[in-house]
């Protein structure tokens, strides 16, 4: 299987749209991750027939009031500050609390134990022939990641040659768990001061992280694209791609329809890219 | 009776700390004035997250019985609630000028969180 995530540093700059139609241009067996939990839309451009939900949980501890002797020993070894204990009443703040299970190993008389509790739910689904796997953390949740490695481990288990991963936008730990160990990094970016400002620091994530990278320049039209242009030249960064800023394009994505579909110029754009990032991987 | 004010250094000159989770100090006071001491909150202050709710543990374990503070969001103000201390909201000033409006009675206890909380 050859895992490509999708990033990009800036927001709304066209991660989903270049998911979606890579998606259909590979003529290879894939399946497609929204990693974006916080904003999964992925399903509103391939519109899947859902097979199966699951809720996804973490374990939070629960403590034994019986067993518990107030020693303080969870909270003292819990790093997240997410336990307090009054007299011998240990209180947890639940989205506070990491999964790490300190606080039960470190409990003297056993009275903790793990329970779980639900954060979100993962979907699964197909359009076309692209299997989807869609992750969506609930309102008020602050840690997306659990969602994210469980979307990932799905997708990681199916048979198909590509697994394309929607990543979410940023260069925080959600985008670190989406691009973690792929095979090849898609930043997608726009020629504006914000796109160019926030490609270099997805840049410098990859290089951390040791992946393979390459650029899709969206929005790009004549003149504004060329301090990126440069700045990628001279920082031998891979142009995979550059999409064109124009009315139809925008148009078309605004209907939630796919620029493959709409239009075979499109479809041959899409095409070149796949075809650059398996050129890219293998180099 | 045992009062704590969030303050910014560590005396009873010092301005306060509007904040209470990450207030930089506390000046602990008994009897009217007597036995000030205080106690150092940067700990809390660089906590990554939890600021508030680790705050309110030290204020419960100090044995505290009243807090004179600027703000109070809502993980902290369970914690205090819980623990049986007074939350006294609205301080400005030094931290001799709130404890005097807080006796004179121009500050209040306050009945829930002043705050909203952050995630983080």
């Amino acid at each position: 299987m050859l895992t490509i995530a999708i990033a990009s540093g800036k927001g709304g700059t066209g991660k989903t749209t270049v998911a979606v139609n890579l998606a259909m241009v590979f003529n290879k067996s894939t399946v497609l991750a929204d990693c974006d939990v916080e904003e999964p839309n992925v399903h509103l451009f391939l519109r899947p027939e859902w097979k199966f939900e699951e809720p996804v949980t973490i374990p939070v501890p629960e403590f034994d009031k019986n067993l518990c002797t107030g020693q303080a020993r969870c909270r003292e070894a819990c790093r997240f500050n997410a336990i307090v204990v009054l007299g011998d009443s240990p209180l947890l703040f639940p989205e506070l609390c990491h999964s790490c299970g300190a606080c039960t190993r470190a409990c003297p008389e056993q009275a903790i134990t793990e329970i779980p509790r639900l954060i979100g739910k993962l979907n699964q689904g197909q359009s076309r022939s692209i299997d989807v796997i869609m992750g969506t953390l609930n309102i008020g949740e602050a840690r997306s990641s659990p969602i994210i490695q469980q979307v990932r481990a799905r997708a990681s288990s199916f048979d198909s040659e590509i697994c394309l991963i929607d990543a979410p936008p940023g260069t925080t730990c959600p985008v670190v768990e989406s691009v973690r160990d792929v095979d090849y990094v898609v930043l997608v970016t726009e020629p504006t001061p914000f796109g160019y400002h926030d490609l270099t620091l997805a840049i410098d994530m990859c290089k951390q992280m040791n992946l393979k990278f390459g650029v899709v320049l969206n929005r790009s039209h004549d003149g504004n694209e060329k301090k990126i242009l440069t700045f990628l030249e001279k920082q031998k960064v891979p142009i995979l791609a550059q999409i064109p800023f124009s009315f139809d394009i925008a148009t078309i994505v605004s209907n939630g329809e796919l620029l493959t579909e709409a239009n075979p110029e499109y479809h041959k754009l899409f095409s070149t890219l796949a075809k650059n990032i398996e050129l890219e991987v293998h180099s | 009776m045992k009062i704590a004010i969030s303050a910014q250094g560590n005396t009873f000159e010092s301005p306060i700390d509007p904040r209470f989770g990450r207030a930089k100090q506390f000046i602990v006071f008994e009897n009217e004035g007597e036995n000030i001491h205080t106690i150092d909150n940067s700990i809390n202050l660089n906590a990554m997250q939890g600021a508030g709710i680790q705050t309110a543990q030290r204020m419960a374990n100090e044995g505290v019985q009243v807090i004179i503070t600027g703000h109070i969001g809502p993980k902290a103000f369970t914690v205090l609630q819980k623990a049986g201390i007074k939350i006294v909201t609205g301080a400005f000033g030094t931290c001799r000028e709130s404890y005097l409006a807080y006796k004179e009675g121009r500050l209040h206890a306050t009945s829930g969180p002043t705050n909203e909380g952050h995630s983080f």
